[in-house]
């Protein structure tokens, strides 16, 4: 891949007198990782101790599981789509989360709303999020037989499918409400819910043990479907039961923090050029912990140095768009 | 020798001029206000009535007929120039481009003039549609439909640094009302920089055959003598200032570029020069009736027209898609 | 033994593959030749399981290639298609290592060192074993494709189109490898190739497709007859002995 040259390049101009093997460089990370944490704990906490841990912590495990949700479905996503320009996100899923929400809104009134169990909204939003995906997966993929990007093609256009129904209902809406619906459209990680955290986690998890397990077979993905298949994967049930995990996972974390659609890219970007392996084994901890040490560090920094505080994923969307441009101007990716 | 030109007779678009005649007729007689329009051609109608005709409805229906016409043939120029079927002002940078150009004026230059608003968002929409153009000729993607998939994700950058500018300074509320089309505010006086659009569309008319060559590539166009690259830049003046003045004027209409087009492809071919009357006149054709559904589902009240067409865009453009594409294994 | 029954296949209303019925033995160099469009790569690729039939079946040592887990046919028959793009910056010694990948599943073992090691010397990709892919030319790079379906060390192997993009004197060596790959390891190649000269000159058997049906199927000095080729090629053919082996000229 010649677009993570410069990085690889940035690594190698690093002291040469320890051996940079993945193993070492995942070290690096997990320590730059922890600074940042302990950082992101302690800053400003005035000695306040019984609050912020707390307060603090919750925001942390929040950003953890953001984080590895879109690390992991990134990297797997890129992996079978061939393609390092693609991420999940555009399959029009966070539309059809925003027209979830505007739908409720609309008949229920943000005041219901609230008063409706968050867990049981939460598994309900996955739950339609999810089975919508994977209709449109068996019906194009497994039924039809079309190539993977038919598939996010016609996902696009479900997504602007959703994008103008939501744009209609908003138009029906008061504005009291619309700025109850804006709030929810923007990703925000100071205002997740304590209990939606616990069930994400697990989803998150268990996704991502899933990925663990095959991830000598993305390896071999890596090669092209034909390859592949040589070698003796079965690619129909491994693309499946890939792309199943990837949709959990982003709806995953739109539900909990709203759409994001290009932080994906720079977590995948930095993980190809920093993990000095092109092996899953170590570019998929290298993406959850760069995803992270972006999240917790960005929010750091956000926080407390510029004290600004809502914005974070504008930010990260902001410089994910960067890195695209960029690495399209490069050239070669696909 | 000189040379004379085949003339061909089209009949199909005599019998479409026909239908959207109609469809212009059905768009100015509805509304929250009833008209006869037969009371107005007879002479009979109220001064008041007229006032509404002539501020409100004809101003309307003539915007709704130059934005379908010009975005529709944009479409066609787009995918000559990308040579890619999936190519569209959605879905190359324009309109994402074209909206930063307006967001930017906003913040920097408040009081500015609609005209003055149009150059700076198609000086955007250029380099923004020029940009994508470059990437696929310096990176050919394999797959057709990657095109359009890294053009949105493109669009999407670009909507990311609108979004990142316009959270900042609130202004979250008018970059949705540029990129959802909406006919309901044209009035007198506040649409005529669509016949900008109108004549654009003339121009491109009248170089089809150049767009017809340059679809075929640059060797190929070149090989028949045409100067490539004066071809495309003229095809990117016209796709971006076209884009620039309705997104301006009216908003985005989304699929309108992309729809019409293709199924015109469909049904007569890639010639340029045939393909341009029947797109104007099927453009026109799709938003009026999607502007008629969106005023006659819920009276009195409107749903935007961008709603509509998306919804129904979507659809067509997804049965397209279904029914064309390759099948993979 | 690879054993193809009455296997047809469609897309839409065209027959691409026409019942077509044939034994590959073990052993051999089996060339598949034809006009553009007879049908050479999507039977290959139906062999090689890439895409599965709408009639019939094929077996590759008494297993049904669409029945039997990818994995066991992987220890059995390989298949390297005309168009390979890899996405990631895989190593030459990378790309050879995968083709272990049915044996260990990515984790290397000291055998799958030695067989990597064998490979490289015989392809003498040697000097390019640290370069990237996307450092290669077009026929390092096939050759680098080759050595990975060479490591997977399969009884039968299949190649569609292995000298594309190849110039003469790599087109020779890569046939004189798969010639010696096939005496010395002793394995099966099936490969489809365009030049019927290459066919003839280097294989044991030439099996001749024409509309997705086989026309023609025997040694090459069956094949080189100008009759049969006029038959199957539409060109005016003359055949003359190049040293010794039939040469088919059929320009002009």
């Amino acid at each position: 891949m010649a677009v993570s040259l410069p990085v690889s390049r940035l690594a190698n101009a690093l002291p040469r007198t320890m051996a940079w093997t993945p193993l070492v460089r995942l070290a690096v990370l997990i320590l730059l990782l922890a600074i940042a944490t302990v950082a992101f704990m302690t800053l400003e906490s005035r000695g306040n101790w019984d609050f912020v841990l707390p307060f603090r912590g919750r925001k942390l495990a929040a950003l953890v599981v953001v984080g590895c949700a879109v690390a992991i479905s990134t990297v797997s996503f890129q992996t079978i789509t061939s393609n390092r320009l693609l991420t999940p996100a555009i399959m029009g899923l966070d539309s059809l989360y925003m027209f979830v929400q505007a739908l409720s809104v609309f008949f229920l009134g943000s005041a219901t709303m609230i008063m409706i169990d968050p867990r049981v909204r939460f598994l309900i939003e996955i739950l339609i999020m999810a089975s919508f995906a994977g209709a449109l997966f068996w019906w194009l993929f497994i039924r039809s037989r079309f190539d993977l990007h038919m598939i996010l093609l016609v996902g696009v256009v479900f997504g602007i499918l959703f994008r103008s129904l939501t744009g209609f209902v908003m138009r029906m809406i008061d504005p009291a409400e619309y700025i109850f619906l804006q709030d929810i459209f923007f990703a925000s990680f100071g205002a997740v819910d304590r209990t939606l955290l616990g069930i994400s986690a697990v989803l998150v998890t268990a996704g991502g043990l899933v990925v663990w397990r095959v991830q000598d077979r993305l390896d071999a993905l890596l090669l092209g479907r034909p390859m592949a298949i040589g070698l003796g994967i079965d690619y129909q049930r491994t693309i499946a039961l890939l792309f199943g995990v990837v949709v959990v996972m982003i709806a995953v974390s739109t539900a909990l923090v709203g759409p994001i659609t290009f932080m994906g890219l720079i977590v995948s970007f930095l993980a190809y050029g920093l993990a000095g392996s092109w092996k899953h084994r170590y570019v998929l901890p290298a993406s959850c912990i760069i995803a992270c040490l972006l999240l917790i560090g960005g929010q750091t920094i956000l926080e407390r140095v510029f004290s600004y505080n809502t914005t974070l994923s504008i930010v990260i969307e902001f410089a994910g768009g960067i890195v695209f441009l960029i690495l399209l101007f490069r050239g070669k990716y696909t | 020798m000189t040379l004379r030109p085949v003339k061909s007779i089209e009949p199909g678009i005599a019998a479409s001029v026909v239908v959207v005649i109609l469809l212009c007729f059905v768009s100015i007689a509805i509304g929250a206000y009833s008209l006869s329009v037969i009371d107005l051609v007879r002479g009979d109608a109220e001064f008041h009535d007229s006032m509404v005709m002539a501020t409100s409805r004809i101003p309307r229906t003539l915007a709704i007929v130059l934005v379908g016409m010009s975005t529709s043939v944009c479409g066609l120029i787009m995918q000559m120039l990308a040579r890619n079927k999936f190519a569209s002002p959605t879905t190359a940078g324009t309109v994402p481009a074209a909206s930063l150009g307006i967001l930017t004026m906003a913040l920097l230059v408040p009081g500015a003039t609609m005209f003055m608003k149009m150059i700076v968002a198609t000086l955007f929409a250029l380099v923004g549609t020029a940009a994508f153009l470059l990437i696929l000729r310096y990176s050919p993607m394999r797959s057709p439909l990657a095109v359009p998939l890294v053009g949105l994700m493109f669009g999407g950058v670009l909507g990311s640094i609108a979004t990142f500018f316009a959270y900042r300074y609130d202004l979250l509320q008018s970059l949705s009302a540029w990129t959802e089309g909406d006919f309901s505010r044209v009035l007198k006086g506040r649409y005529e920089l669509l016949w900008l659009s109108a004549a654009l569309t003339v121009v491109a008319y009248l170089a089809a055959d150049r767009f017809t060559v340059a679809g075929l590539g640059e060797s190929f166009a070149t090989n028949l003598g045409l100067n490539y690259r004066r071809v495309t830049v003229l095809g990117l003046v016209i796709v971006a200032t076209i884009t620039a003045v309705n997104v301006v004027t009216v908003g985005a209409i989304p699929f309108l570029g992309l729809i019409v087009p293709n199924v015109i492809s469909l049904a007569i071919g890639d010639n340029v020069r045939r393909a341009v009357p029947y797109a104007a006149i099927g453009g026109a054709a799709f938003l009026l009736v999607c502007d008629i559904a969106g005023r006659l589902i819920r009276q009195p009240f409107e749903i935007p027209i961008s709603a509509i067409a998306g919804v129904i865009g979507s659809m067509v453009f997804l049965v397209l898609l279904i029914r064309e594409a390759p099948r993979g294994s | 033994m690879i054993e193809v029954d009455n296997v047809t296949k469609r897309y839409g209303s065209t027959t691409v593959v026409d019942s077509v019925s044939l034994t590959i033995a073990k052993g051999g160099m089996t060339a598949i030749v034809g006009p553009n469009g007879a049908g050479k790569s999507t039977l290959c690729s139906m062999i090689g399981r890439l895409i599965p039939m709408d009639e019939g079946s094929i077996k590759v040592d008494r297993f049904d290639v669409t029945a039997t887990k990818g994995e066991r046919l992987a220890r059995r028959i390989s298949i390297l298609s005309q168009e390979n793009h890899v996405t990631a910056r895989l190593s030459v010694e990378d790309l050879v290592l995968l083709g272990r990948y049915p044996y260990t599943h990515g984790r290397t073992t000291v055998e799958d060192r030695e067989h990597l090691e064998a490979t490289i010397d015989f392809m003498e990709l040697g000097p390019l074993r640290h370069r990237f892919l996307d450092q290669l030319s077009g026929g390092q790079r096939q050759r680098a494709f080759v050595a990975m379906v060479l490591c997977q060390d399969t009884d039968y192997i299949l190649l569609d189109e292995p000298l594309n993009s190849l110039d003469m004197k790599h087109a020779v060596a890569m046939m004189k490898l798969l010639r010696r790959v096939c005496d010395e390891q002793q394995k099966t190649i099936v490969y489809v190739v365009h030049d019927v000269n290459i066919a003839s000159w280097y294989s044991d058997r030439v099996v001749a497709l024409r509309d997705g049906r086989i026309v023609h199927d025997g040694n090459p000095s069956s094949f080189m007859q100008p009759e049969v080729m006029e038959s199957i090629f539409e060109v005016d053919v003359v055949i003359r002995e190049v040293k010794g082996k039939p040469f088919a000229v059929y320009y002009g």
